[in-house]
């Protein structure tokens, strides 16, 4: 019980419990079930991208081109199902399988070349925002078929969404590997000291594209829950999706630093930016309002991230001196 | 005036939560002299020396620097009063030139621009004065941990310091740096530097000190003169019970040869011919940039061959990284262990399992149990002192970290283990556990090789030394012919 209590899951937990009190007060229509599954439809998508995203942070990459690799995954995936004619489960398999490939093309070019994946994925984002946009020709594409739609917009028994259970298999699937396997070990492995990794006779280069290549997979399984839930697809879709995913995961403790965080927080972190975007929403705050909001919560959750990183080290030092003594 | 008292601690406590890391201490030294203090690690040395320099506040007590008596000094006031540290741990910064590392923060300016000639001339004359040719102009990233901690000395010495306090100096050096250094501080002393050398190595103490201050948890003990002290009598006051610096013996009878390296060359080094058998323990000896942690990364796959090559029982061994080298059987415990070593912000049984993690898998999912009784098992059987295998790793002594380091490799259970600086930063009683950990597992028939820049080390344990210079073998020293004078004369290349 102490050691959830002291968790930094927890103390994220409860940050969350006072945004919900803090909207629940501001805004009658805040606790109303009704929201609550928008929330967790909305959240969705955020979250399964950010158990892939937390991979990567977790090895110490980063990943910009996630928004548009949900638009590019999505306006292809719509274009063979409208377009070709073709049947919306091979469709959805060619959609993750480019997910994937993009993820996996991502992991090479930084494992190869060194270039810091913050550049690597950026000019990535930018190739893929084109290639989106050349496919439509900024136009949208909608109207898919039902049982596909009935994915993103669909309940179960009209209560339960049914993206919510994609959500919590995604969860189920990421802590597992996170946890149990070879992978997430070296993931941590790698974030935290990569020389330490790669000398204990990790296969750095290969567990780094793994991580990349995991993120492109995530990210695309919650690109087309979002694609059934719009009923629609443009190339503007996913962007600002890559922003949504780094707040939620270094809110929830995943260091962008490496080496730190776990899927339950980094979930936990999607569900303050939820609220926090749905909150604001219902308040009617003014939509710049809510990007300068959005971007101090970052700014801070950063801040903090790192400081306390600082304070590690030092608290460290003082430990040592202590079990020395 | 030498002889008079410079520095004085009066009742000097500290206290963290939960542990008094100094306890009512009462310490004076005298201007001019070399004071050596010894004493286990987490004896409270660096807490002391905190004190000293203004890191830490003292919880109680007073600090008296020339007859000015402090409550608490802080980094600026003490440096002010002419108090100078070198730290065990490195203050360089990396990317920056040697000459610009000893002038940070004190850059010489030719109007507003960085006068980097002048400082580099400065550099150059410091360096000269240590006996070593650094190029003032050289990036620190760029240097070997040795003239690291070089370029330290010198930024220290730059000061003009009243009061310099050197922790641990000579363990990173090499025998002709150490020699180096010993001239400096000599020369330091007749200039009337008051310098107090905290040390675990016997000999230096003999070699350099007018007095010597014994602490132990984080209490005085004992101030005696030098010269009327000895080996045994320091050992038994600092670990408070008796225990000798030996090195435990070994059956000798060294089997078939396992590996052969036959006119190695790359990384620096240029045909290696040596042969290491089971059951033995080859030392590997040289100065510092001799080439003796290249040739443990050749062999170790971290780096290529150029040309030559590596046999394994009689077997051409093509490894182009770690992997496959761990496969062959052959483990690294690494110079710099918590770079290269451990995982600091992991747990013991995550660092222990971290190279046979694929083997307590099964289609890569971890066997939970198995870890736990791997881990475990090399827990007991090393003695790592912990409360649960799950603490993380950074929370250990130096010497458990090491340990950490050998379960890692144990687990594996290599056939050959190369040992780079076995000991750097270890206590003595941890040491005594190494060397032994070291010679079970010659009797068990493994092979191991031990670079060692210690002395005594290399001659207490080694059954045969290879000496390199300069990237080439300087010679061989079969069990008869090695001695200290054998070796220094084959590293420096006099032969």
């Amino acid at each position: 019980m102490k050691r959830i209590v002291k968790s930094k899951e927890f103390a994220v937990f409860i940050v969350l419990l006072a945004l919900m009190v803090f909207f629940s007060i501001a805004s009658s229509q805040f606790m109303q079930s009704k929201n609550f599954f928008n929330i967790a439809k909305q959240i969705a998508t955020v979250g399964i991208c950010s158990v892939g995203f937390s991979f990567v942070l977790i090895t110490g990459g980063i990943d910009l081109s996630l928004g548009y690799q949900i638009s590019l995954d999505i306006v292809v995936t719509a274009v063979l199902m409208n377009n070709f004619g073709v049947h919306w489960i091979p469709a959805c398999l060619i959609g993750m399988l480019l997910g994937t490939s993009i993820g996996l093309l991502n992991g090479f070019i930084i494992v190869k070349t060194h270039v810091a994946p913050l550049i690597v994925t950026l000019s990535m984002m930018t190739i893929l925002k084109g290639i989106s946009y050349l496919i439509t020709g900024g136009l949208a594409i909608f109207k898919f078929n039902d049982a596909f739609v009935k994915l993103g917009q669909g309940t179960i028994g009209g209560v339960v969404p049914i993206s919510l259970l994609f959500l919590v298999a995604i969860i189920a699937i990421g802590s597992f590997i996170l946890n149990k396997t070879v992978y997430g070990r070296y993931f941590y492995a790698i974030g935290n000291n990569v020389e330490a990794a790669k000398l204990s006779g990790v296969n750095v280069q290969r567990v780094q594209m793994m991580a990349y290549s995991l993120c492109g997979l995530f990210t695309s399984i919650g690109a087309l829950l979002l694609l059934a839930r719009l009923n629609s697809a443009q190339s503007s879709t996913g962007n600002g999706y890559e922003f949504s995913c780094l707040t939620a995961c270094v809110v929830g403790g995943v260091s962008s630093n490496g080496g730190k965080g776990t899927i339950l927080g980094a979930i936990i972190g999607c569900m303050i930016v939820g609220v926090l975007e749905n909150g604001l929403a219902i308040m009617n705050v003014n939509e710049y309002i809510q990007e300068v909001i959005k971007g101090v919560v970052l700014l801070a959750a950063v801040i903090y991230d790192t400081m306390s990183l600082m304070k590690n080290e030092r608290v460290k030092k003082m430990k040592a001196i202590n079990a020395e003594n | 005036m030498i002889g008079d008292t410079i520095l004085r601690l009066n009742h000097i406590s500290k206290l963290y939560p939960g542990v008094v890391a100094l306890d009512d201490v009462n310490m004076e030294f005298r201007e001019g002299e070399v004071h050596a203090i010894v004493g286990e690690n987490g004896a409270g040395k660096s807490t002391m020396i905190k004190a000293i320099s203004g890191a830490i506040e003292p919880s109680r007590g007073t600090i008296e620097i020339n007859g000015e008596v402090y409550d608490k000094l802080t980094p600026k006031l003490s440096r002010e009063k002419g108090v100078a540290v070198i730290y065990q741990e490195f203050t360089l910064v990396p990317v920056l030139s040697a000459a610009e590392n000893i002038f940070l923060g004190e850059y010489i300016l030719n109007g507003i621009a960085l006068d980097r000639k002048t400082m580099e001339a400065k550099a150059r004359e410091l360096f000269e004065r240590l006996h070593v040719s650094i190029d003032p102009k050289v990036k620190v990233a760029d240097l070997t941990t040795g003239f690291q901690q070089i370029v330290e000395i010198a930024k220290a010495i730059s000061k003009d310091a009243k009061i310099l306090i050197m922790d641990e100096p000579s363990a990173p050096l090499t025998i002709t740096e150490v020699e180096a250094m010993y001239e400096i501080v000599d020369r330091l002393k007749a200039e009337g530097v008051t310098i107090l050398y905290i040390s675990h190595r016997m000999e230096e103490i003999f070699r350099l000190s007018d007095r010597v201050t014994i602490i132990r948890d984080g209490r005085y003990i004992a101030t005696a003169n030098t010269d009327d002290t000895n080996k045994q009598q320091l050992i038994k006051l600092m670990v408070g019970r008796e225990l000798s610096e030996n090195y435990p013996e070994r059956d000798k009878t060294a089997k078939e040869p396992i590996l052969t390296l036959n006119k190695v060359t790359g990384n620096g080094v240029k045909n290696i011919s040596l042969e290491v058998k089971r059951g033995e323990v080859l030392g590997l000896g040289g100065l510092v940039g001799a080439g003796r942690t290249e040739l443990a990364q050749l062999i170790f796959g971290s780096e290529k061959l150029t040309s030559g090559e590596i046999l394994l029982d009689g077997k051409q061994l093509q490894i182009t990284n770690c992997r496959q080298a761990i496969e062959a059987g052959i483990a690294m415990i690494p110079e710099d262990r918590k770079r290269h070593g451990i995982i600091l912000d992991m747990s013991i049984r995550e660092n222990t399992t971290m190279p046979c993690l694929e083997r307590i898998s099964s289609h890569k999912v971890i066997r939970s149990q198995e870890e736990v009784n791997v881990t475990g098992k090399f827990e007991k059987s090393l003695r790592i002192k912990t409360p649960s295998i799950e603490q993380k790793v950074k929370n250990l002594s130096g010497g458990n970290q090491q340990k950490v380091v050998l379960a890692k490799w144990l687990a594996m259970d290599p056939e050959i283990i190369i040992f780079d600086e076995p000991t750097r930063g270890i206590d003595v009683g941890a040491k005594q556990e190494i060397y032994e950990i070291m010679n079970d597992l010659a009797n068990a028939g493994k092979a191991i090789i031990m670079i060692s820049s210690d002395m005594e080390e290399l001659i207490g344990m080694s059954d045969r030394v290879v000496v390199l210079c300069k990237g080439r073998m300087a010679g061989s020293l079969s069990r008869e012919e090695i001695s200290q004078e054998s070796i220094l004369v084959k590293a420096a290349g006099i032969e």
